[in-house]
This record gives C-alpha cells, structure tokens and sequence, in this order.
C-alpha cells in the first residue's frame, strides 16, 4: 500500500487520506446500517483522531517532507498544531456525547462532520500553495456551517450556521480574490515561490492590496476583529458542544495557517503585514476585554474572551520571529486547554436535568460543588494570566517576542488590556464564591468531569514541567524558517 | 544539614498542610476542627524550621546564602532561591507571624477548610517572594500573591468585601503587568533574569534604566502603597477578616520597600538618583496627609490602614536617603511595623469579636473592664507613634537620620508627621479606652483570654526587644546595604 502512495506523492499525506476514507466509512456504517448507534460511531471518530494524531507523530518522518508536488508539507510546526487540532476535536466529541443525547440531537453526521472539518483542518495547516491553502479551508468551513445549524429545531442554532455560512462565503471570497492578486503579480501559487519573487520584487501596491484582502480571509477564520461579528452569536446560537468545537479545534488550525502564510511567502514583506496584524491585535485584545464585561450568558463571554485570546496570540505572530512564532504555539497549546476546561465546565451547568447557559446561574457554586468551582477558578484565573497558572506563561511567551521585536506600543497596551479581561474573569469567581448558593447542579458526567479535572490539573501544574513543552514549541517554531 | 535545600522546604512546607487539610474526611464539624489543627501546627512547624535558616546564615558575608539553583525556564527563567541579610528577616517575620494568624482566625465559622487552605498556600508565595534570587520567579510569586488575597477579601470580608477585594486585585495587577514588561527588557538586554547578574554595576544603560525604574516604581508604589495609589488599601483592611489585614499590614506592604532595595537602586542607580525628589515629595505627601487623614476616622481598622500608608513613607524616604542610616531604619522600620501594625490589627480583632463593630464612637473606658488588654494596646499605641524603647522609635529615627543628610525640608515635614501620629494614635486610645464606661453594651466585655494573649504575647515581647536591643537586626542588615550603598556610588 504504501509504494502506491509513494509514486503519486502523497506519502506524507497518509494520515489525511486516512482519515477521510474513515470518515466516509463511518458515515456509509450510519446510513446502511441499522444496529451501528451514534455513540458507536462517534467513539470510532474519537479512535479515529487518536491513531491519526499517532500516525502524523511517528509517521511522517523527520524534519520536512513534502506531498502532491510540494502543495502539501509536514514539519514539525504542522505536526504540532496538527496534534493539538486533533486533541480538540476528539475531546470535545468526547464531551459531547450525555449532551447530544439528552438533547435529542445525536445523529450519525455529527461525528461524520466534525471527522470531514478536521481534514480540513490539518490540510490548511499543512498547505504550502494558495489553492492547498483554499481547497483545506473550504473544506473546513462547510462542514463547520452545518454543524452549526445541527439543532434543526432551534431558531437559534439555524440563524447561527446561516449568519456564519453569509459571512464565511464572503471572507472566503476576499481570501481568493486576494489570493488570484498575490498569483497574478508573482506568478506563482507555492507559498516558497512567491517568497522567491517577492524577494527579489519587494513589496509593491498591487501585493499589500492582495496581503490586506488574504489577511481579512484569515482573520475572519480566526475570529480577529474586525471580522469578528459573527462569533458571538454563532458561539451562542450553536449547541454547546459545537461551541466548544468552534473555539477549539478550527482556531488553531486557522492560527496555523496565518502563521505559515505570514513567515513564509510573505516574509520579505514583514514590514507591511506586522503593521496589519498590529493592529488587529490590538483591536481584538480591546474588544474582547471591553465587550465581555457587559454579557450576561456565558458561551457569549466565552466568545468574546477567545476574539482576546486570539489578539493575544497575535502579539507573537506580529513579531514575526522564531520566539513569536514559539509564542504563538505555547499559547495555543494552552489556549486550548483552557478552552476545553471551561466548556467542560459549561457543559457541566445542569439543573434537573435542564443545560443552562446564564452565569448568574454559577452563583455560589464554590459551595454546592467545590470541585468544579475550584477548578473553573483556576482556569479563569489562567485565562486572566495570574501567575503561577498556565495562562501566564502563555501571555508570557508572546509579550517576550513582542518585546524583543521593539513591538513596545503593542506590548504595553496587550498587558493593560489584560487587567481589564482579568475583570469580567474575576467576575465570574466572585458570582461562584462570594454570592449565596442558587440550588446545587447535577452531577456531573463522567467525561466531563474527567475534561474538567484534567484542564484544571494542566493550568496548575504547567509552570513545573513547562521546560520540555517549550522545547518542542521551538523546534516547532524553527522548522518554520 | 547543609546540603537541603532549607529555602524550599520553608517554602513549600506549607502546601504540605494544604495536602492534609484536602485529605481529611468527615464531616463539616470535624473537618473544620481537622483543617484548625493541621495550620496550626503546619505554620508552627515551618516557623521551626525556618529558624533553622537563622542557625545556618552567616552575619556579614556577603552575597546571598543557603543557594538552590535548578533550570526551569529554559533561559528566561531559572528556579534560584537564596537569602541576604534583607530578605532573611522578612522570611522569619513570615512564618513567625502565620501561626499568629492562624490563632486569631480560630472562630471563624464560613468555609473553614478552604480559608485555611488560602492562607497556608498564601504562606508558601510570601515566603517565596523573599527567597527568589530570579526575576522572574520573584514575579511569580509576587503575583500569585494576588490569588489567595482575593478570596481571603473576598469570601470572608466584611459587607463591601466585594468592592474591596476587585480593587486590591485590579490595583496591584495594573502596577505589576508594567513591571513584567519591564522584566521581559531586561531579560533581552542582559540574557538572563538572575538577579546577582542584573545587579551588577553598570549591567543598564541610563536611557533604559529610566523607564526601567518608572514600571518597578509603578508596581512597588502601588504594594507599598505610596501616595496618591494607597486607596485601595484602607478599603481592603477595612473588610479582610483580621488576620488578613495583619498578614496584609505586615508582609505584602513589605514587598514594595523590599522590591525597591532590591531591585530599583542596585539595578537602577541612575534613575533612582534622577527620581529622589519625586520620591522625597510623595513620601512627605503621604507623612502629612494620610496623618491628617487618620485623625478624621470613624473606623478602627481604617484609621490604622492610613497610619500604615503614613508608616510606609518613612520607608520610603529612608530607602531613597542612600545613605547607610536611612536604608537601615527604612528596613527596621519594615520589620518594626510588620510587628506593630500586625499587632493593632490583632488588638482591633480582639474587641470586634466580642462586639462585632470597628466604630471607634462605640466604645470607651474599655480600660474599666480589660485592664490587660489596655495595656497591651497601650504599648502598641506608643511603638505606633515611636516612642523610644519601642521598636517603633529605631527605624523611624535612622530614617529621619538618613534624611537629614540630604535633604532637611523632606526631613523637618516629616518630622511634623511625627507629631501627627501620636495625635491620632493617643486619640484613638482616649476615645476607646479612656473616659468613663457608659455605654451598656460594654459592660461585660471580658478581658483577653489566653489564646489572645499567646498571640499578642511574643509580638508584646519582640516590639520591646528590638525597641531597647536593636543592633541583632541592624547587623543582619549591615552587609547587604553596604553592597547596595557602593552601587549607588
């Protein structure tokens, strides 16, 4: 089988196919067979994600190898972000199951779609050509704006996937149209191509317009302001499973993309980009800290906290170095981490039965289940970046690339902004721990819990066995230059 | 013996309570009784043991002591732990004072499990923040600080607790994300966050040691607290449980005076010569008015919060003096207060448990029915103001000394200062104690019973001994200060 992949160059892509053929499998099981169940199905998409996540580990090879004549690489940059993405997706499947069920939303095509979106996934993260690059992300999004709109029923949930797919299409349209600007005027679609042109052309009018319209497709993706309109509402119309999916899994697989998009074809023109991506930034970090200080339901807070954790993860791209890029994967490490926990946690909010959403309902919860407060504590406390928590190594990382990149505007202003997003996290911890208790939640599910008790151990303990973590974020980083 | 790394066995030893506590099974009754009983003898224990760092530091040599060094990091961090003559005092102040705490924390009612657990996890940062010889470990610390504090205001403060406690976190946050850049530069300028390294002479060049010394000065004018960033403080000891506000009075104050001696003048000589003067007008600012401010409270713990902002100008003024007086009896004048304020706070305690009112306007002619109990506060009253014979009397002395060398209008307003806090001490003690006792609820006020007094007792003790015998201390801090004085030069 595998001389077969050789002599048409897809090696390296093995894991990929792999999982695309399983998927199509798992979803021709679930039509035609009628004693396969869903759970069935989805904890073969979880062992699915578990045997691809080992294969691109130990089975790509080393260093850099590339597939389908060089539209598709593997370093160990992909390979890390690759393995976070997978570890999303197959927690929050995980998560979601008692979910699903109890809400009579469990069917054979979620697994089967989250399965398809995370091909796309590790295709955009492993995209070296503009039309890699799009085919990986198309492929993502489609299979993201059905599982948006998964609760038929809900008005909600259908407005949600409509209002991403409009505005999804319209970012995937600037994308290509920067995209065929960028090939129009270098010639080329392969990311180190175009880096060869640019180098020798530099920067000129018609690339900063196709770069300006290629960044406003990617920040979409990610969720940076100032295309971040539809995450609230999607984050809040979606079920929470979904959410937890939406704010884990694409996101750094997005994250990914904009990096080696960024250091690669456009690195002769850093000086152009660093001032785009400046900006946003600064622009998410704010808006993410201001707005959630007003929201009222939590999956909405917990939107606008990741459009600030994401202009946080820029910091370390805008320096445009080996340490920001380093910066960028610490921080999505634990973004995700952080970001599983606390949608456990979410998950996790049931009274009678009934899934609640509003934070009002947490009150004096670090009464009626100190486990779960202490560890939604601790996770918020991270996400505020307190010391000795995860969170702080995380923003720690990247303000020392901004740092060292002169980027002091950026820096000075990303750690103000953080002590306003501490306060809508310290809020939270003052609804569960100074207010009277509200009646006690149901227990909680097995999974869940084991999510919740796992992220909470993660963000306490990182500071002492952060040291091999970094070492492989850098040699991840420097596989990128 | 000499080869344990003593440094970290005091600070994590109590995170091992914490372990005990979170064992125990039972319950709520018995796991209270359990959670008492296990911080109790886990501070008492790790006070023992850091005698012990007493018995094995050296007087005199130079350098930091009792070393531990392991990566951690990779370069931009490193686990370096190590004790001077600054920081070792305060070290002892710590674990000296928790189980103090822990004993005047006895009745509390709410949560105690967790309320122990917060204050013995507290114990191991405060420790911590003294024994990191890394900048960036002393971060850590230094904030994780923030963590147990919030909830200490937080869950068992009193009715504004909520406002309180957001604002000491938001407060101390926003001075020290500044500091933290300002760490992250110096890392890139000198490759690497030791501080033995970065407080060698010359290791910043002037340019950069301005702005350098404005983000320190942001986070440790914020701790100390200096005029006119101090509001944060009189809300937050108004609504802590009393044992936070001693543990808040007496250490975490500290760490403003001691990050200045530690950091700004030996690794910023320039700019805290440029910045003297600024520092000489809020620490005046700050003698004068929070004085007069003190004299106008209702609110026993409020009118010693604002004495202890008044306090904490003296330090501030003795650290910038850079002569050997003025930085001796600034660091004195922190240990001195760290007893004093801590035992105010405690005196404060005894009383509100009994009527559960700081309203000074409630009492009066208390001395009727708790003699002993006026006299011990009595005696702390006086160390307050600083009359001779009291440990009060030594630090704010050798500050105004150093004072005086350079700089005698600083000296003389501050010397007004002085006067100020006898009359609002003294005040405070005619109208609580003295008078005649007339209101009813008074009447059967009992006198400090023997927990009370194994709290106050050793405190009574040390504020008269370093008050008549101060030399042990000044000869601890003899070494280190000369160090700092010849970078100054």
């Amino acid at each position: 089988m595998i001389p077969f992949f050789q002599t048409i160059d897809a090696a390296a892509a093995l894991p990929e196919i792999a999982l695309a053929v399983l998927a199509m499998v798992l979803l021709m099981e679930g039509v035609f067979s009628s004693r396969v169940t869903s759970a069935a199905i989805r904890w073969a998409a979880v062992a699915a994600f578990a045997v691809v996540a080992g294969m691109i580990i130990w089975k790509t090879g080393q260093g850099r190898v590339y597939a389908f004549e060089d539209a598709f690489v593997v370093d160990d940059f992909a390979r890390f972000m690759k393995v976070l993405t997978l570890m999303g997706a197959a927690i929050t499947l995980i998560m979601s199951g008692r979910y699903l069920l109890r809400t009579k939303m469990d069917s054979e095509e979620y697994p089967v779609l989250i399965m398809l979106a995370t091909v796309g996934m590790l295709l955009m993260i492993s995209a070296n050509d503009l039309i890699s690059l799009y085919v990986g992300l198309e492929l993502q999004s489609l299979a993201l704006y059905v599982v948006a709109a998964i609760n038929r029923d809900s008005a909600k949930s259908s407005e949600a996937g409509l209002k991403y797919f409009v505005l999804g299409a319209l970012s995937s349209g600037m994308l290509l149209y920067g995209a065929s600007l960028v090939y129009g005027l270098t010639g080329h679609t392969q990311f180190s191509e175009i880096a060869k042109a640019l180098s020798l052309t530099g920067s000129s009018l018609g690339i900063i317009f196709g770069l300006v319209f290629i960044i406003a497709g990617l920040a979409f993706k990610v969720s940076a302001v100032p295309f971040h309109m539809w995450t609230p509402d999607v984050y809040e119309g979606a079920p929470t499973p979904v959410t937890a999916f939406f704010a884990a899994a694409p996101k750094i697989a997005a994250i990914a993309l904009f990096t080696r998009v960024m250091v690669g074809p456009f690195a002769n023109v850093l000086h152009d980009w660093q001032q785009i991506v400046v900006v946003i930034s600064i622009a998410s970090m704010a808006l993410g800290s201001f707005a959630a200080i007003g929201q009222s339901n939590i999956k909405r807070l917990l939107a606008y906290s990741s459009i600030g954790n994401i202009g946080f993860a820029l910091v370390g791209l805008a320096a445009g170095t080996v340490e920001g890029v380093q910066g960028v994967l610490v921080y999505m490490l634990i973004y995700l981490v952080m970001t599983l926990g606390v949608f456990a946690c979410v998950l996790a909010m049931r009274r009678k039965g009934v899934y609640l959403e509003t934070i009002s309902d947490l009150a004096g919860l670090g009464r009626t289940n100190k486990g779960h407060a202490f560890m939604l504590a601790m996770l918020m406390f991270s996400l505020a970046g307190i010391p000795p928590l995860a969170g702080f190594f995380a923003k720690l990382f990247v303000f020392l690339a901004a740092v060292k990149a002169g980027l002091w505007v950026l820096a000075i202003f990303g750690v103000v902004v953080s002590v306003v997003g501490a306060f809508y996290y310290l809020r939270i911890i003052k609804i569960m721990y100074f207010d009277e208790p509200a009646e006690a939640f149901d227990a909680m599910d097995g999974e869940v819990q084991w999510v919740v008790y796992l992220s909470g151990a993660f963000v306490l303990l990182f500071g002492l066995f952060a040291n091999p973590l970094l070492e492989i974020a850098i040699n991840a980083a420097k596989s990128l230059f | 013996m000499q080869n344990w790394p003593l440094l970290s066995v005091v600070t994590f030893l109590p995170l091992a309570g914490v372990a005990f506590i979170l064992l125990a099974r039972g319950d709520d009754a018995a796991a209270a009784r359990y959670a008492r009983w296990a911080a109790l003898w886990t501070t008492i224990i790790t006070f023992l043991v850091s005698l012990l760092i007493l018995k094995n530091f050296v007087s005199g040599q130079a350098g930091y002591q009792l070393i531990e060094d392991h990566p951690w990091l990779g370069s931009v961090a490193g686990y370096r732990m190590g004790v001077d003559g600054i920081s070792m005092p305060f070290v002892i102040l710590t674990t000296f004072l928790m189980p103090i705490c822990i004993a005047a924390s006895w009745f509390i009612k709410l949560r105690v499990r967790e309320y122990m657990i917060a204050f013995l996890v507290l114990e191991t940062l405060m420790v911590g923040v003294f024994c990191a010889t890394d900048i960036m470990l002393f971060y850590v610390f230094f904030e994780a600080g923030l963590i147990p504090m919030f909830l200490i205001i937080g869950i068992w403060g009193g009715p504004r607790r909520v406002y309180a406690s957001f604002k000491f976190f938001l407060y101390t946050l926003l001075g020290s994300v500044l500091m933290l850049l300002a760490i992250i530069a110096m890392y890139w300028h000198a490759g690497t966050t030791d501080i033995v390294a970065l407080s060698a002479k010359g290791a910043f060049p002037p340019a950069m040691q301005f702005w350098l010394w404005l983000a320190f000065f942001a986070s440790f004018a914020v701790k100390m607290p200096m005029w006119p960033v101090h509001t944060w403080l009189p809300d937050a000891h108004v609504e802590a449980p009393t044992a936070g506000s001693v543990i808040l009075a007496a250490i975490l104050l500290k760490m403003g005076g001691y990050g200045f001696l530690r950091f700004s003048l030996p690794m910023f000589p320039d700019a805290s010569h440029y910045f003297q003067p600024l520092i000489y007008t809020l620490s005046v600012v700050a003698i004068i008015y929070t004085s007069l401010v003190a004299l106008m409270q209702e609110d026993m713990k409020k009118l010693i919060a604002y004495s202890s902002v008044a306090h904490m100008g003296f330090v501030t003024m003795g650290i910038f003096s850079f002569t050997r007086q003025g930085i001796d009896g600034a660091l004195f004048q922190m240990v001195s207060h760290g007893l004093i304020s801590g035992a105010l706070f405690l005196c404060v305690g005894v009383i509100y448990d009994r009527m559960h009112t700081r309203e000074i306007s409630a009492y009066g002619g208390l001395v009727a029915r708790m003699p002993l109990y006026a006299a011990i506060f009595m005696l702390f009253t006086m160390a307050n103001v600083g009359l001779p014979g009291t440990s009060g009397f030594v630090g704010e002395f050798l500050s105004l000394l150093g004072t005086f060398q350079n700089n005698t209008t600083a000296a003389f307003f501050a010397t007004v200062g002085v006067i100020l806090s006898a009359c609002y001490a003294l005040w405070l003690y005619r109208r609580v104690m003295l008078g005649a006792l007339l209101k009813p609820a008074l009447m059967h006020m009992v006198d400090v019973t023997p927990r009370e007094l194994a709290m106050l007792g050793p405190l009574v003790v040390l504020t008269v001994f370093f008050g008549i015998y101060p030399s042990p201390l000044l000869e601890i801090f003899g070494t280190p200060v000369e160090a700092i004085l010849n970078l100054l030069r």
